[in-house]
């Protein structure tokens, strides 16, 4: 069967267009991830020579107050089945009574970010890491849900996922079957934002006890705070030189 | 005595066939136990993010001990040169590869992703005592199945006694290694000793030779094959000084704990008011699996009978699941000290509010999945012993025992 020649240049040209098209759609996504991926920080790798911590202010830290905790589970999608034996929690408000003064004091506890984590020396995969710059998190890839670090934490910081997760934010990627805990909002700190979900919602509730930031930076907030007041570890005995510290208790 | 002649194990075949049926009904409810955990989740399990550890954890580990005690019976033939045990000791190695993998099968098929256990076998944190244990199982069960050929093939008779002594340092750090697990947890006060590792030890040999003793006798009486009075005797006696082990090491861990004032919260929960965990330890540790074998492996009358000393194998390993659940468990249901000096009155429920402990209730999938462990590594060991020629044809005293002399 033959065809004239206009018949063939205009197959030519939708054709053309056609494949221009379809090049286009495929490659439009991937440069605007790859321009995703290289904004902000994340052009950078991660160096020791910053340390993120925290100093809460226990003095400040008000007595029914959750503005923190309910920050969190919102940033990272913390799903709740009602059952809070196995949902996952990443910071919880506790008080604690001094046994001999009767003192109360309230305080959040989260993961301590340990310079030297039981957590990471006892997890056989390696999923359980501190990175460069101090946060200790665990790799989601690797865990294999066998939660030989919540018997090492000293803080009761971890979860372990006990069902599946209906929401899933992209910040926070989480499955059924893994160890997970507060990792100072990495995403927030990955973006170029040096302020986590908590610190913030305390501030907006008017509280500021919660000061994050550089703890190798002498001018950073949190480095000024802990000039002035005084503070300690949670099981300073065990020295294992946390990235959390408190004043007040 | 006379050379010793091996032989498959030859009861009938509905006999044979009808066990293994029945311990595959339990290998198949744990089956299916592990489908439901795994799909819905850990949740409908008794484990919750304060007691991560439970009831398979407690058959895991209770298993993987034995495995190495049930080596002993094959170490004390080839590394101390006790002729007596020779014949005894191609089951001891079988027992040992078939409990480990039982006690490793409950281990893996616990965790959050048992898909990933390839991950496990290919990515190692050295630090972790976990990492490991998974060389000392898997190089365990490699150099335990070497031993066995060495005992086997004539050919390979001059590498056994080499063999039998590397297998023997082998098990010895295994055990180490998995009482270590339990160590050098230096956050909780039911943990950080370091005792743990040479209880372990003395554990394994006793619940290692308990679950052997019973083998023995389940499968020689069933068969019709003649075990020795002089034998039977040996065994037990020697159960009898590993359980008084037991027990010492447990008074060693409890009085040193005690010295050290920090611990006197532990021991006050595990020996006076931890509820469950309290009776399990008097009850379950001390007395079923301490004192009672005791009185009836050295009691003149009762040691005489075969049912007793059956008896007492069975308490023994009653005794060992208790005080394995007391460790495991108990250990974590005791609030840790997370401000010593403090008690916490508000906090959620990672919080021991008040000083209350934790609380945890097995599962029936838990609890299948556990007797599944035990069942898979007791046919395992059957279909060994039915396949290869495991067993001496008698283990009559005048067969087995150079010393032996007909009684006048």
């Amino acid at each position: 069967m033959s065809k004239s020649k206009g018949q063939t240049d205009m197959d030519r040209r939708t054709f053309m267009g056609l494949t221009v098209g379809a090049a286009a759609t495929l490659v439009a996504p991937g440069v605007f991830l790859h321009s995703i991926a290289q904004a902000g920080d994340r052009e950078q790798p991660v160096t020791d020579k910053v340390r993120w911590g925290m100093l809460v202010d226990t003095s400040k830290c008000a007595n029914g107050c959750s503005a923190c905790v309910d920050a969190c589970k919102t940033e990272n999608g913390l799903s709740n089945h009602g059952r809070p034996a196995t949902d996952p929690t990443w910071i919880r408000k506790v008080k604690v009574r001094d046994n001999f003064t009767g003192r109360e004091t309230n305080l959040p506890l989260m993961c301590q970010h340990c310079e030297f984590p039981p957590c990471v020396d006892v997890c056989p995969t390696g999923a359980s890491f501190k990175r460069a710059d101090g946060i200790v998190m665990v790799d989601r890839h690797v865990c294999i849900g066998c939660r030989y670090c919540m018997m090492a934490c000293p803080y009761k910081a971890r979860s372990f996922i006990h069902e599946d997760i209906e929401i899933k934010p992209t910040n926070a990627p989480r499955g059924k079957g893994c160890v997970e805990s507060c990792n100072l909002c990495v995403h927030r700190l990955d973006n170029g934002q040096a302020m986590t979900a908590c610190a913030e919602a305390c501030a907006k509730a008017g509280h500021n006890a919660l000061v994050f930031g550089d703890l190798k930076d002498p001018n950073s907030p949190v480095s000024q705070a802990l000039k002035q007041l005084p503070s300690r570890q949670i099981r300073a005995d065990l020295q294992l030189s946390t990235g959390v510290r408190y004043s007040g208790i | 005595m006379s050379k010793i002649h091996y032989r498959e194990w030859g009861i009938p075949s509905p006999t044979y066939w009808g066990i293994l049926i029945f311990l595959g009904l339990f290998i198949a409810a744990a089956g299916v136990s592990v489908l439901y955990m795994e799909h819905m989740g850990h949740w409908v399990t008794g484990m919750t993010n304060q007691i991560v550890w439970g009831t398979p954890h407690v058959f895991a580990v209770f298993l993987i001990v034995a495995a190495s005690g049930a080596l002993n019976v094959a170490s004390i033939g080839s590394v101390f040169g006790k002729k007596v045990y020779k014949p005894l000791a191609p089951l001891s190695g079988l027992l040992a590869i078939t409990l480990l993998v039982g006690g490793l099968l409950v281990l893996v098929l616990d965790l959050g992703r048992p898909d990933r256990l390839i991950v496990a076998m290919t990515t190692y944190n050295f630090k972790s005592i976990f990492a490991w244990n998974i060389y000392l199982y898997t190089g365990f069960m490699v150099i335990v199945a070497t031993y066995l050929f060495t005992m086997m093939e004539r050919k390979a008779n001059v590498y056994t006694k080499p063999m039998g002594f590397l297998a023997f340092v082998w098990r010895l750090a295994l055990t180490t290694g998995t009482g270590s697990i339990f160590g050098f947890l230096v956050a909780r006060q039911a943990y950080d000793a370091a005792v743990m590792a040479p209880m372990f030890i003395v554990m394994s040999f006793s619940f290692g030779l308990a679950f052997y003793i019973l083998m023995v006798m389940f499968m020689y009486n069933l068969d019709g094959r003649p075990v020795g009075d002089g034998l039977l005797n040996r065994l037990k006696n020697l159960l009898g000084v590993f359980v008084a082990g037991v027990l010492y090491f447990t008074l060693a861990y409890h009085l040193t704990n005690l010295y050290v004032t920090e611990n006197h919260g532990v021991e006050a929960f595990i020996l006076l008011n931890g509820g469950v965990y309290t009776t399990v330890f008097w009850m379950g540790e001390v007395i079923i699996g301490g004192l009672l074998p005791l009185a009836i492996i050295f009691h003149p009358g009762l040691s005489q009978s075969r049912c007793w000393i059956a008896a007492a194998c069975l308490l023994v390993l009653l005794g060992g699941l208790s005080k394995v659940f007391v460790i495991i468990i108990g250990g974590q249901a005791f609030p840790m000290s997370i401000f010593p000096g403090m008690t916490i009155v508000e906090g959620s429920v990672f919080d021991a509010v008040n000083g209350q402990p934790f609380s945890y209730a097995p599962s029936l999938p838990e609890v299948l999945l556990g007797l599944g462990g035990i069942a898979m590594a007791i046919a395992a060991t059957l279909v060994g012993v039915r396949m290869l020629k495991f067993l001496p044809v008698s283990l009559a005293d005048e067969a087995v025992d150079p010393h032996y002399s007909a009684k006048p």
